[in-house]
């Protein structure tokens, strides 16, 4: 397979948005096609991540119309991926392979997404819906509710009690804010203690508000070309080292949920490609769609044994100063979580911090970086590793 | 073209008379509900009908503060492994959702259904959840 390289990334603020999907995206795209020097009628395909919009603004097939509004030319395809959540990962990925295999030389993922256009009872509804729809769904299980599951899991199977693990939790959201305080483009720019994550509503049990991530509107998007031909095109071009995805059912299958078995199989994949091991690794962002997820997230990838990255968040070895610096940006929980963006601006991210332009929260020196989003619950996970040129 | 080895109207149906439908493989002997196109263990097409155990044990919970629509919070999801094997999805009932506590984990319980019957305007079939009560 051929080499690919990042040659340029653009992102929206994250938050409340009063641009449409489609708007969102061409700033996003724009921004990444400006960096590259380039423009839309250079390109070969879309790749795009896009989870609700028909829930949000009633728009199927949002894909060709995207491509449309940033110039691409008729005989480039323009195709939407859906894997809840790790939608913009798996764009990105197969964009990437697609150049890898020779198939394009130049193409832009990404992903857009207005989620709080609905309004909560109906997010939290459309969100539900990425569980199994006949033996889930009639529980009334929620995304907060699947991680909540995990948390009483982890505290009981390492004899952890409640409490501890909640302080951990509760950290692991205090270092998103404060990543999140120096990202101008996160949803939230302000830092919180530990005892206001302690001290909020419930959601679902043992998970309160600021354990989980907040619905958010933004678009992000990557311009991914073949090195032969682009390496020169830009100054710091950033090479696609490794990537993996993985599968699996509902979660009632995967029975241990402090284990996820698709996340597992898919950075052995991507690790294995980029020749390197989680040791090796200088920065992650990492799904963070509730602070448990972020823990197990952190055993999962191999930054920490098993049951040991609740007291490993506690000792501040994620933080930006930290042994293994997760989510710089902010997060999910800080930066924001449009679905259908994030993983495209998890990359973002990753670019940004490899070639040394994240300003105030920039990891020191960092030269490999991991992408790390979850789909469903625990059903699709896809991983990018990510090396400096 | 062979049929689905037990459909969900047909899981419906059990549930409502009283029994846990899922199916056994012959190939590797695996027990397990809810259906599935092929063996949960071994990818095996070979599967004959099997009402399973209506019993197991808590592995994990939550209380559901925030619901989707449609639900009246709060409620305890559960996710209980059977005494044949699998881990099913429901809510546990007859428990005061603001005493559960982590010392549920480990609790035995039985295994019972709730119907939620489909919209007159609508095709398809009746919903289900498993619904699970403590037995000790």
């Amino acid at each position: 397979m051929r080499e690919v390289v990042i040659l340029g990334v653009g992102m929206t603020k994250f938050g409340i948005s009063e641009l449409t999907q489609k708007e969102m995206f061409v700033q996003a795209a724009l921004e990444a096609l400006t960096e590259s020097g380039l423009e839309g009628r250079d390109l070969e395909g879309l790749f795009i991540g896009n989870v609700l919009g028909d829930y949000e603004e009633g728009q199927l097939n949002i894909a060709p119309f995207l491509g449309h509004e940033i110039g691409l030319p008729t005989s480039a395809p323009s195709t939407r991926f859906e894997g809840a959540c790790a939608s913009a990962t798996v764009a990105v990925r197969n964009a990437a392979l697609m150049v890898a295999g020779g198939v394009h030389d130049l193409v832009l993922a990404g992903g857009t997404e207005r989620t709080a256009i609905m309004g909560t009872p109906l997010a939290t509804k459309t969100f539900a819906m990425g569980s199994h729809a006949e033996y889930e769904r009639w529980a009334g299980i929620t995304f907060p509710g699947v991680f909540a599951m995990v948390a009483h899991l982890y505290a009981s199977k390492y004899g952890m009690p409640l409490k501890e693990l909640k302080e951990c939790m509760a950290q692991v959201s205090v270092k998103n804010h404060y990543n999140g305080a120096r990202n101008p483009l996160a949803h939230f720019q302000k830092e919180i203690s530990v005892e206001k994550v302690l001290s909020g509503p419930m959601i679902a049990d043992p998970l309160q508000l600021l354990d989980c991530c907040p619905f958010s509107d933004g678009a992000a998007a990557v311009v991914l070309a073949a090195a032969d031909q682009f390496k020169g095109q830009v100054k710091k071009p950033v090479t696609m080292a490794g990537m993996g995805q993985a599968s699996a059912g509902a979660i009632i299958h995967q029975k241990d949920l402090t284990r996820i078995k698709a996340r597992e199989a898919s950075i052995a994949a991507a690790y294995r490609q980029a020749g390197i091991g989680p040791g090796d690794v200088d920065v992650c962002e990492l799904h963070d769609c509730f602070t448990i997820a972020e823990i197990i997230a952190s055993e999962g990838l191999g930054f920490f044994e098993f049951g040991r990255g609740a007291e490993a968040a506690r000792r501040g070895d994620t933080a930006l100063t930290g042994r293994i610096p997760i989510n710089p940006s902010g997060g999910l929980k800080s930066k924001g979580h449009p679905i259908g963006a994030t993983g495209a601006a998890q990359v973002y991210e990753i670019v940004k911090q490899l070639r040394g332009e994240a300003g105030p929260r920039q990891v020191a020196g960092a030269k490999i970086g991991v992408v790390d989003t979850l789909g469903g619950d625990f059903s699709t996970v896809c991983n990018l590793v990510l090396r400096r040129n | 073209m062979p049929p689905y080895p037990l459909n969900y109207h047909h899981y419906v149906e059990g549930l409502k008379a009283g029994r846990l439908p899922g199916l056994k493989c012959r190939d590797c002997g695996t027990v397990f509900t809810p259906p599935n196109g092929v063996c949960v263990n071994c990818s095996g097409r070979s599967l004959v009908l099997a009402d399973l155990i209506p019993r197991g044990t808590i592995r994990t919970f939550t209380v559901i503060r925030v619901s989707p629509e449609g639900f009246a919070p709060p409620y305890i999801v559960a996710l209980v492994e059977l005494e044949d094997g699998p881990f099913v999805l429901g809510n546990l009932e007859g428990f005061n959702p603001d005493l559960a506590g982590l010392d549920l984990i480990g609790r035995p319980v039985t295994v019972g259904q709730r119907i939620f019957p489909k919209p007159e305007d609508q095709s398809g079939v009746d919903g289900a959840a498993l619904t699970f009560s403590l037995s000790d």
